[in-house]
C-alpha cells in the first residue's frame, strides 16, 4: 500500500479495490442470508405441510376409533404413544436426575468423569442400535416378545443420558454458599439435596424432563424392533402385547396408496409436532439459552 | 470411612449408564459370535446380502446352521451410509457455515439499522436462531414425510433424469438438513465467544466487516467448526427413519449415481424386521447384530474424534 501513495494513479487503483472489496463483502453477506434462508424455509415448509394437511385430518373418530376394524382412527396409536412415554419417564427421570445429582455433588473426580464420558458415548450411539439392542435382549433371550416393557426401557436408556447431563448443569448453576449454609444447619446430605438444591434447580429439572419428553414422543427407530405394533388398544400387560404408537403411523400409511390412510399419516405427524415444538419453543422461550 | 447411603445410591443411579453401555456391547458382541465365526472378513467386502432359501432344511457350515445359500455381504450398505454422510455434509457445512456468520454478524447490524426507523420492533436475533435450532428437533420421522410428500416429488420432477426421486440425493438432501443446525449453533456460539479485541483490531486495519469475519474470526473457531462438523457427521451416520423413508432401499447392488437408490446400515436393518423373525437358524439376526455392532463401532470413532477435537478447541470455547 505505502508504494501506491507516491504512484499518480493511486486514487483509480485504490476505488478499484475499493469496489472489489465491496463486491466481494457484499456478495459474501448475500451468499451468507442464503444459507440461513435454505435451512429456515424447509422448517417453515415441514411445519405448513404438516399442520395444513394435519388440521384438515383431525376429527372426533380419531381419538375414539382404533386403526384396526374399519381403520377410521387411531386411539390406539395415541394410547401407545402416551403410555410408551409415561413408563419410560418413570424409569427414566429416577435414574438420570439420581446420576445428574452424582455429578454435579460428588463427581469432581475420576469416577465422574469416566461416568461422564461413557454417558456421552450413550448418546453418540445411534438409536436404531439400541433398538435391535433391546431386541435381542427382551424380545428374543427374556421371551417377552413385542411389548410395552421392552419400549419403555429402550427409550428409557435413550433419554437418560440427556437427564443426567441436563441435570448435572441446572444443579451446577446452584451456588456453593447454599450448599455449605445447609450442611452447616447440620443438613444430612440427602437434605441438602431435597430441601435446597434441587428446589433451587428445579426449573432446570424440569426443562430437562420435558426435553426428554419430546425426545420419547418424536421416537420411531427404536420402537420399530420393540413395541411392534397392534390395531387395538393396550391390553393392560406389559409383556407378551405389542403396543401401537404415533410415529409408526406417520411411517407405514404415508406409504399407503388411499388419501384415507394419508389423512391418518398427517393427523399423526401433527399431533407428534405439537407436542414436540411446543415442548421445545416454551423451554427457550422462558429459559433463554440460560442452561444449555 | 463412613458410609453415606444417599451418595451411594445416587453412584449406584449414575453406574446404570455405563452398566447400559457396556450391556449393549456385550450383547451385540456377544449375539453375533456366530456369525462373526461364519462371515469372516467377507462380511465387510461383500456384495451380496442374501438370506438364503429359509423353508429349505438348513445346511451345517464349520459348525454352524445357516439357511441354505444364505450369505451375508454389507459392503453395499456401508458405500450406503458413507456416501450419503458425505455428501450431507458437503452440502451442510457450506448452509451452516453461511446461517452461522449470518446469525452473528450481520442480524444485530440489520437489526440496528431497522430498529432506527421502526423502534418498537422486537428481538429478530434470537427468533430466527431459535428456528435453526428447532430444526434439529424435528422427529426423523417427519422430515421423511416431508421427503415423501415434497423433497422427493421435486427432485424427481425437475432433478433426475430418470424421474425418479428416491435415492442417494434425497437421502444426503434430508440429512443435511437434520444435522446443518448441530454445526451452525456449534459456530454461532463460538463466533459470539470471539473476543472484541481481534474484531476491532482487524476493524482498525481498514476491513471491511466481511473481511472481520472471515480473514479474523472464522481462523480463531476453526477447531470447534471442525468438531461440529465430525459431530454431526455422527449423528448422519446412525440416522434412520427419514434416510429409510426417501433413499429407495437398494440393496445388493453398489450406487453408481446420486439417483441410484441405497440403502444404509441403520435403514436396512429396520427394514429387515419381517425376514429376520422368519428365519428359523435365527443366522440373519445374528447377521444383523454384527451389522449394528459395525454400525456402534463407526459411530464411537466419529464421536470420539469430535470428543478430542472439541476438546483441543477449548481455549476459543470456554464459557464459565
Amino acid at each position: 500500500m505505502s508504494a501506491s501513495v507516491s504512484n499518480p494513479s493511486f486514487h483509480s487503483d485504490s476505488s478499484a479495490l475499493a469496489l472489489r472489496r465491496t463486491i466481494v463483502s457484499t456478495a459474501g453477506w448475500i451468499a451468507c442470508g442464503i444459507g440461513l434462508v435454505l435451512i429456515i424455509f424447509p422448517l417453515l415448509d415441514i411445519v405448513g405441510v404438516v399442520a395444513f394437511n394435519g388440521i384438515a385430518a383431525i376429527n372426533w373418530d380419531l381419538f375414539t376409533k382404533n386403526t384396526g376394524g374399519a381403520g377410521l382412527g387411531m386411539a390406539n396409536a395415541i394410547e401407545g404413544t402416551f403410555i410408551i412415554t409415561i413408563f419410560a419417564m418413570l424409569i427414566a427421570v429416577p435414574v438420570g436426575v439420581g446420576a445428574g445429582i452424582y455429578l454435579s455433588e460428588y463427581g469432581k473426580n475420576k469416577t465422574g468423569s469416566i461416568i461422564r464420558f461413557l454417558s456421552d458415548v450413550l448418546t453418540g450411539t445411534p438409536s436404531i442400535v439400541l433398538g435391535y439392542f433391546s431386541y435381542i435382549v427382551f424380545i428374543i433371550s427374556f421371551g417377552w416378545g413385542f411389548s410395552l416393557a421392552a419400549a419403555a426401557i429402550t427409550i428409557a436408556i435413550l433419554i437418560v443420558p440427556y437427564l443426567a447431563r441436563i441435570t448435572e448443569l441446572a444443579l451446577q448453576q446452584v451456588p456453593n454458599t447454599m450448599r455449605e449454609a445447609a450442611f452447616a444447619l447440620g443438613g444430612t446430605d440427602a437434605t441438602v439435596v431435597f430441601k435446597v438444591i434441587l428446589p433451587a434447580a428445579s426449573s432446570g429439572v424440569i426443562t430437562g424432563a420435558l426435553l426428554a419428553l419430546a425426545i420419547s414422543v418424536g421416537e420411531t427407530a427404536p420402537l420399530i424392533y420393540t413395541a411392534g405394533w397392534s390395531d387395538y388398544t393396550w391390553s393392560g400387560r406389559f409383556t407378551h402385547s405389542p403396543v401401537a404408537y404415533l410415529t409408526y403411523v406417520i411411517w407405514t400409511f404415508i406409504d399407503q396408496p388411499d388419501p384415507h390412510s394419508h389423512a391418518l399419516a398427517y393427523a399423526a405427524a401433527f399431533l407428534v409436532m405439537l407436542v414436540v415444538l411446543a415442548i421445545n419453543i416454551g423451554v427457550r422461550m422462558t429459559v433463554k439459552r440460560g442452561v444449555k | 470411612m463412613k458410609i453415606r447411603p444417599f451418595r451411594l445410591t445416587v453412584l449406584g443411579l449414575s453406574l446404570l449408564i455405563p452398566a447400559a453401555l457396556v450391556a449393549v456391547v456385550l450383547f451385540l458382541v456377544g449375539y453375533s459370535g456366530q456369525a462373526i465365526a461364519f462371515n469372516g472378513f467377507h462380511f465387510l467386502t461383500d456384495v451380496t446380502w442374501n438370506l438364503g432359501d429359509l423353508y429349505d432344511d438348513p445346511v451345517t457350515v464349520r459348525g454352524i446352521q445357516v439357511p441354505s445359500g444364505a450369505e451375508y455381504g454389507i459392503l453395499v450398505f456401508i458405500v450406503g451410509t458413507l456416501a450419503s454422510s458425505a455428501i450431507a455434509i458437503l452440502i451442510a457445512v457450506p448452509l451452516s457455515v453461511g446461517t452461522a456468520i449470518f446469525l452473528a454478524e450481520a442480524v444485530p447490524e440489520l437489526e440496528r439499522s431497522a430498529r432506527r426507523s421502526l423502534p418498537w420492533l422486537p428481538p429478530i436475533r434470537p427468533a430466527l436462531a431459535m428456528l435453526v435450532e428447532l430444526v434439529a428437533v424435528v422427529p426423523s420421522v417427519v422430515f421423511g414425510l416431508w421427503g415423501i410428500v415434497v423433497l422427493v416429488p421435486f427432485l424427481g420432477h425437475h432433478i433426475s433424469p430418470t424421474g425418479n426421486g428416491y435415492g442417494l440425493l434425497a437421502a444426503s438432501i434430508v440429512l443435511a438438513l437434520m444435522i446443518t443446525p448441530i454445526i451452525a449453533s456449534t459456530l454461532y456460539d463460538a463466533l459470539c465467544q470471539v473476543p472484541k479485541e481481534n474484531r476491532e483490531s482487524a476493524f482498525a486495519l481498514g476491513s471491511t466487516h466481511f473481511e472481520v469475519v472471515t480473514k479474523a474470526m472464522m481462523p480463531m473457531v476453526r477447531a470447534t467448526l471442525i468438531g461440529g462438523i465430525v459431530l454431526a457427521l455422527g449423528r448422519a451416520l446412525g440416522e434412520t427413519m427419514a434416510v429409510l423413508m426417501v433413499s429407495g432401499g437398494g440393496i445388493n447392488i453398489l450406487p453408481t449415481s446420486l439417483f441410484s437408490p441405497i440403502s444404509t446400515i441403520a435403514s436396512f436393518i429396520v427394514s429387515q424386521l419381517d425376514s429376520a423373525e422368519s428365519d428359523p437358524t435365527n443366522m440373519s439376526v445374528r447377521a444383523l447384530s454384527q451389522i449394528a455392532l459395525v454400525l456402534f463401532i463407526i459411530t464411537l470413532a466419529v464421536n470420539a474424534g469430535a470428543k478430542l477435537l472439541s476438546s483441543g478447541a477449548l481455549n476459543v470455547r470456554k464459557r464459565q
